[in-house]
């Protein structure tokens, strides 16, 4: 049998509920029809909205999957039973969601992931603050944690995404009319996500993240057409993180990864432990370094862990034999008064590679309210 | 922490004057902005004005595109129109009817036009403007590529610059702004003869449709920094990323603004350049210093100057006053004895809350 081609997959990318993506997909879902191609609705969330339920009406839905957990019924996009309809085209809101324990893949870009490997092209919708590199980003604005996430390369790897723009004023308008929620509902958005000034910055971070794809999509077809692109060549960054049970580990990685994507740069991540060996440390240690190498390894960053005791001597040593451009480390812990005497780790390597750049990531901890 | 001696930026002082002109002006100001026809920024403003006229506002069409896809034709036959006026030599949109007719909104699609000669101004934004101060709010709609500001760059991407053009003040000064994106329309059929012109062609589009998302964020961004200066909120989200290239005697200039400036550009960035003058430095310092300085004005870079007794603190609350979301420092350089105390960069790790601090070796 003939390798089948993979399927297109093209996001709405939002930076609030109510901006319009649900009712954009759809929107397209229509013109593909009446184009003649054979498209269906995989899983779209009407939130109750008069505009975007119309919208659907004239689409063929495939009926949602019944999974009981814990003695109540969820529903979730029923993935075999779209395989099983094999339309052209399948349009499934709310990319970044996370699906019911007990569902055959935890998270719905996964079931995506297998529609577009069977050869159906999705259209789907998300919004800025699921992005995961921009987590303590998003933080920092909203003062809130994003619990679903979606890896960077996922959306990278996406053929197009669509910036679905409202100005911040016209969706509040909608807010207090009661389109996007009902009034008590309405009421609580007002106080966190859907603060005029939160949904500002929001929508600016929506509006340069889909710039940056818009841009290193025409590099990449660029590149693959033989040209050089519409930069030079720069130089060719390497840049190392330092893995540590730390908890603002998790944080380190996501700007390394940020960055890394923005300057075309290589991204490694190690932890050091005598031995290379895990096992020995304390289990809290141990569990919470596990997971910060895995947090890594799912977005796409090679992991190591050298055998040293001597954390800082290792990893500057390990950066100056794999040319490693910059080093990323966390924020001291302590001021000291003697700073180059200084056990933290962080303190040590920047006295020990003065011949290298490093850098200290910041906190991005919620504004003052 | 708030300082209220510090000297205001440019970007702040363009940022009052501008509220301030907006505060004298009535009318509110909408733009919808797109980076080619054919992207739908036509239906979207109309579709706007159908929205309104059925909430009960009074809504006329002030300006058309003279060519209208059937669905823009179908919703403009619901709507009044104030028809342009013809004069020898072109079209302008009638001011003086519309002032008359006096509606709460009035929509101009297509902002960049140069009116024939003999009207009270020059051009269509101005009549904009005097529609604006009559307290008519106005949607309107703008490509990027006539954006004046922005000439250079669309010539780069398209090989052309358009005559007719609008000032970027004047669409920052906007109350609101919508970006109408999609991505250019594929045609179906091609010819391998036709696909090295149809990839080119992509390629422009794109690059325009990229600067226009960019342009989008500017003005939100520079939206964002009014509504914090106006709350007299001093504190940035650091959605843009803002770089600020800190010169020191001995610090290793031309690498860390080569990195500064890539940077820069992969993030749509902004680059700034400072020193913090020190009282009583070396001779060589001093020499070594004005070297640097050259270097950075022969990089075009505009250096700021900031002044205090601790230069890691004023670097600081510069930094975080222009929103900087990393900060480019040298590797310290004390030996001795002296290496064992605190320097400034170790300050500056320390206090750096909000930004991240990029240490370049000497």
């Amino acid at each position: 049998m003939a390798e089948r081609r993979r399927g297109k997959l093209k996001i709405f990318m939002g930076y609030a509920a109510g901006v319009g993506k649900t009712y954009k997909m759809l929107e397209e879902a229509h013109e593909l029809k009446s184009a003649g191609v054979d498209v269906v609705v995989g899983y779209f969330e009407p939130h109750g909205r008069r505009e975007t339920i119309t919208k659907a009406e004239g689409l063929e839905i495939v009926p949602r999957k019944k999974i009981d957990y814990r003695g109540t019924v969820f529903e979730e996009m029923d993935t075999d039973a779209i395989l099983a309809r094999s339309p052209q085209v399948c349009a499934v809101d709310e990319f970044p969601h996370t699906n019911v324990p007990g569902s055959e893949r935890a998270k719905r870009w996964e079931d995506v992931e297998i529609l577009l490997a069977a050869g159906i092209d999705v259209l789907t919708t998300m919004n800025i603050q699921h992005l995961e590199s921009l987590n303590d980003q998003v933080f920092h604005i909203s003062g809130v944690r994003v619990r679903e996430t979606i890896p960077d390369w996922v959306v990278e790897k996406a053929d197009e995404v669509v910036m679905v723009d409202l100005t911040p004023r016209a969706l509040l308008h909608r807010l207090q009319r009661g389109v996007v929620y009902e009034r008590e509902k309405a009421e609580r958005a007002l106080q966190n996500f859907f603060r005029e000034s939160t949904l500002v910055a929001l929508r600016e971070l929506a509006l340069r993240q889909a710039a940056h794809e818009v841009g290193q999509r025409l590099e990449n077809a660029d590149q693959a057409a033989g040209g050089e692109g519409a930069f030079p060549v720069r130089k060719h960054h390497k840049i190392l993180v330092l893995v540590t049970a730390d908890p603002k580990t998790a944080m380190l990685i996501r700007r390394a990864r940020r960055v890394s994507d923005f300057t075309d740069a290589e991204c490694f991540a190690v932890a050091v432990q005598p031995g290379a060996d895990l096992a020995q440390l304390p289990q809290p240690e141990r569990e919470a370094l596990e997971r910060h190498l895995n947090f890594a390894r799912n977005l796409h960053i090679e992991t190591r862990i050298l055998d040293s005791e001597d954390v800082a001597g290792a990893l500057v040593d390990f950066a100056r034999r794999n040319q490693v451009t910059q080093i990323y480390l966390s924020r001291p812990r302590a001021k000291t008064w003697f700073p180059a005497l200084s056990k933290d780790p962080t303190q040590k390597i920047i006295e020990l590679a003065k011949d290298m750049q490093i850098v200290i990531v910041s906190d991005r901890e919620p504004r003052a309210q | 922490m708030v300082s209220d001696f510090r000297r205001k930026t440019p970007e702040e002082l363009l940022r009052e004057a501008q509220a301030e002109e907006r505060a004298a002006r009535k009318g509110h100001l909408k733009l919808f902005l797109g980076y080619a026809s054919g992207v739908g920024k036509s239906f979207r403003m109309l579709d706007e004005a159908r929205r309104r006229r059925e909430r009960g506002q009074d809504v006329v069409v002030g300006a058309v595109q003279p060519k209208a896809p059937p669905e823009v034709e179908g919703l403009l036959r619901k709507l009044e129109v104030v028809p342009l006026k013809m004069v020898d030599g072109g079209a302008a949109i009638d001011v003086e009817a519309i002032l008359r007719r006096r509606p709460t909104v009035c929509l101009i699609d297509g902002l960049a036009y140069n009116n024939p000669p003999g009207l009270r101004n020059a051009t269509r934004w101005q009549d904009v403007q005097d529609l604006l101060n009559a307290g008519i709010k106005v949607i309107a709609s703008v490509n990027v590529q006539y954006i004046a500001e922005l000439a250079d760059q669309v010539e780069a991407i398209t090989g052309k610059r358009a005559a007719e053009t609008v000032p970027m003040s004047f669409i920052k000064s906007a109350d609101e702004i919508e970006i109408v994106d999609a991505p250019p329309e594929e045609p179906m059929e091609r010819s391998p003869e036709e696909q090295i012109e149809v990839q080119k062609r992509e390629q422009r589009l794109g690059r325009l449709r990229e600067l226009a998302l960019v342009l989008a964020a500017d003005v939100v961004d520079h939206q964002l920094n009014e509504y914090l200066e106006q709350h007299g909120i001093r504190q940035h989200f650091g959605a843009h990323e803002r770089i600020l290239v800190c010169i020191t005697p001995r610090a290793n200039l031309q690498a860390m603004l080569a990195e500064a400036k890539a940077a820069a550009e992969s993030f749509h960035g902004e680059l700034i350049v400072a020193y913090v003058k020190q009282p009583n430095i070396s001779k060589a310092d001093q020499s070594a210093l004005e070297a640097r300085l050259a270097i950075a004005n022969a990089a075009g870079a505009h250096v700021e100057i900031l002044e205090g007794d601790d230069p890691a603190r004023a670097l600081l609350e510069f930094a975080r006053s222009r929103g900087v979301t990393q900060l480019f420092v040298g590797h310290s350089q004390r030996t001795g004895l002296a290496r064992l105390c605190a320097s400034p960069l170790d300050k500056l790790i320390w206090e750096g809350h909000g930004m991240d601090v990029r240490i370049f070796p000497q």
